[in-house]
């Protein structure tokens, strides 16, 4: 093996421990902080060892050694201190001896427990949400800063200190390293759950930047719903939470163009739909509703997604039942972007009239200034209806409002096929896009 | 990217129909199955019964030609897959390396083909495929 070998086994060996490892020693240390720098300083040590002496057999278990000896050195190393400080004797050293916490057997136990609880500390409520998303992606999906960086279109510095700023919140405010119990638990479960829906849907629609989806963001976020769904299995909503992500994600390779252009829902090609993972999401879902989950908020856009996944075409979709299911999900997480997407499904169930009349009524009020899909739906039913022209000025708006450079693209496209059919008085513009239902959402 | 991990236990080729393993070593195989589904990377697997219940159809001179199993002649046969989603190569043979698996046994780990793998000419080629599929016409 050469050392660029040894280097990637090394990371991928990272990437399978480093949360547990990290969840392993927060439990003994108490503080996740200092059990990131111990776990990183592990993997310091291997990246210095294992070029020479090869990967070893079972290398968690050697990261975990070497994190715990160096546990162990720190604990005592703050022990000496604090006995030169209290000029403590020597009955009281060796009770310390005696003191030594038993480490083997704190890690031997079911690292399971341990797992859960670094979920929940990293996206506790003392954190802001940017904080929690680094933190869990950092911790649990055992990314580099470097690499959140990177999704997140941010600098190195400003994540790195993103994170450092969450350790010393979560020690300063002496977050306690558990599962919370009773009421607080739903909540605090719903957080968690927002963090890895706000991470998938970052990759799924990237809200700013030149490209229209990041995959590995997607990626890292189905691993932690997945992971998520085998700590909590009796959880119905995280059960909906990974039934939505396997659902939209199976359409990931239809909605991209070659060129990397955004490919709305009408226009994918349903054949390149990923059937493994609609297969999952659908077991995912069934999983929620079986549990009494049915109407939350994930599992409902979950099934709003089902509803596409099971159609063949666009037409042999049930807009009836999905205008249902909006009606649900407004009832239950009210919000002018749902109301918006309910307009989209009662204009495909009813007719484009029926649904610009509800667009008009959200765009007389506030709630959705600025909201660049609000023109690109009203742009939409217009052009349906045959006024083209007001169509087109409506798409350009849309352009005008998006900070995404490809649906940016895309949006002019369409206020530009609006002027051709304007020309050619009648033929059928080139792309008969429209809002994909669920997906146009990002704050259900 | 996506890894299949092909197990490939010898003497599966001559295994008689309905053979199946042994509760220890399936025992040992479900936890390392758990622990992919815990990792949330495993994506489907499946075991398959052994060759004698199958069949081969072979191509020689243009012409499909059925044989019934076992292909005691054969030097690997395959003995079940898992479909796994990780980051890297390297990840993959980590997980694989990880398996309980026994002397006679080989994992071979393969990167599964993404439409975006192919070279353009393949591409093309391929671009009608999946709509013949599904019997769709051809999206915009």
């Amino acid at each position: 093996m050469t050392a660029t070998d040894t280097h990637r086994a090394i990371e991928a060996v990272w990437r399978i421990e480093s949360a547990r490892l990290i969840a392993g020693l927060a439990r003994i240390v108490r503080d996740v902080g200092r059990a990131e720098e111990l776990a990183q300083d592990a993997l310091v040590a291997a990246l210095e060892q294992w070029p020479e002496s090869g990967v070893p057999d079972n290398p968690g278990a050697w990261l975990m050694a070497t994190a715990k000896h160096r546990a162990i050195d720190l604990w005592r190393r703050n022990k000496l201190v604090e006995r030169k400080h209290e000029e403590l004797g020597r009955e009281l050293e060796a009770r310390q001896e005696m003191a030594v916490p038993d480490l083997d057997a704190a890690l031997d136990d079911d690292v399971g427990d341990d797992l859960l609880r670094l979920v929940f500390t990293a996206c506790h409520p003392v954190l802001s949400t940017e904080a929690r998303v680094a933190l869990t992606l950092r911790l649990l999906g055992g990314l580099t800063t470097e690499e959140i960086a990177r999704a997140f279109l941010v600098s190195e510095p400003t994540i790195a200190q993103r994170i450092v700023r969450a350790k010393r919140t979560l020690a300063r405010e002496r977050v306690p390293f558990e599962v919370p119990r009773g009421a607080e638990r739903a909540a605090r479960l719903s957080s968690v759950v927002e963090v890895i829906y706000l991470v998938f849907n970052e990759g799924y629609s990237a809200t700013a930047g030149d490209d229209w989806m990041r995959p590995a963001l997607c990626e890292d976020a189905l691993r932690l719903g997945r992971i998520l769904a085998e700590l909590v299995p009796e959880e119905p909503e995280v059960h909906g939470l990974v039934a939505l992500m396997e659902i939209q994600a199976s359409r990931s390779k239809a909605r991209v163009g070659p060129s990397g252009e955004p490919i709305l829902l009408f226009d994918q090609n349903r054949a390149l739909w990923d059937h493994l993972l609609i297969r999952r999401g659908l077991t995912a879902l069934d999983r929620a509703v079986a549990l009494g989950g049915a109407r939350g908020a994930y599992a409902l856009q979950a099934a709003i997604a089902a509803c596409h996944a099971r159609a063949q075409t666009p037409e042999a979709t049930d807009w009836t039942r999905i205008v249902g299911l909006y009606a649900d999900l407004a009832e239950i997480a009210p919000s002018p972007v749902v109301d918006l997407n309910r307009a989209v499904a009662h204009a495909m169930a009813f007719g484009p009239q029926a649904g610009l009349d509800l667009v008009d009524a959200l765009a007389s009020g506030p709630s959705l200034r600025g909201y660049h899909l609000l023109p690109s739906v009203r742009g939409d039913l217009l052009r349906k209806l045959g006024r083209t022209d007001e169509a087109r000025r409506e798409f350009e708006r849309a352009a005008s409002l998006t900070r995404n450079a490809r649906e940016r693209e895309l949006l002019l496209e369409r206020a530009a096929a609006c002027l051709i059919k304007l020309d050619a008085r009648g033929e059928r513009p080139s792309s008969r896009g429209k809002l994909e239902g669920a997906e146009g959402s990002r704050d259900p | 990217m996506r890894f299949m991990m092909l197990m490939l236990p010898a003497g599966y080729e001559k295994a008689a129909p309905g053979a199946m393993p042994d509760a220890g070593a399936v025992s040992a195989m479900m936890k390392y199955n758990e622990s992919l589904q815990k990792a949330g990377v495993l994506l489907a697997l499946d075991g398959l019964h052994p060759p004698s219940m199958g069949a081969r159809v072979s191509f020689s001179g243009g012409r499909p030609k059925v044989t019934d199993g076992p292909f005691t002649e054969a030097k690997e046969v395959l003995g079940g897959y898992w479909m796994i989603q990780v980051k890297s190569k390297e990840e993959a043979v980590e997980w694989a390396s990880r398996c309980p698996a026994s002397d006679n046994e080989v994992i071979e780990v393969r990167q599964v083909q993404e439409f975006s793998d192919f070279p353009a000419d393949v591409k093309a080629a391929a671009a009608g495929f999946p709509d013949l599929q599904s019997g769709q016409q051809k999206g915009s």
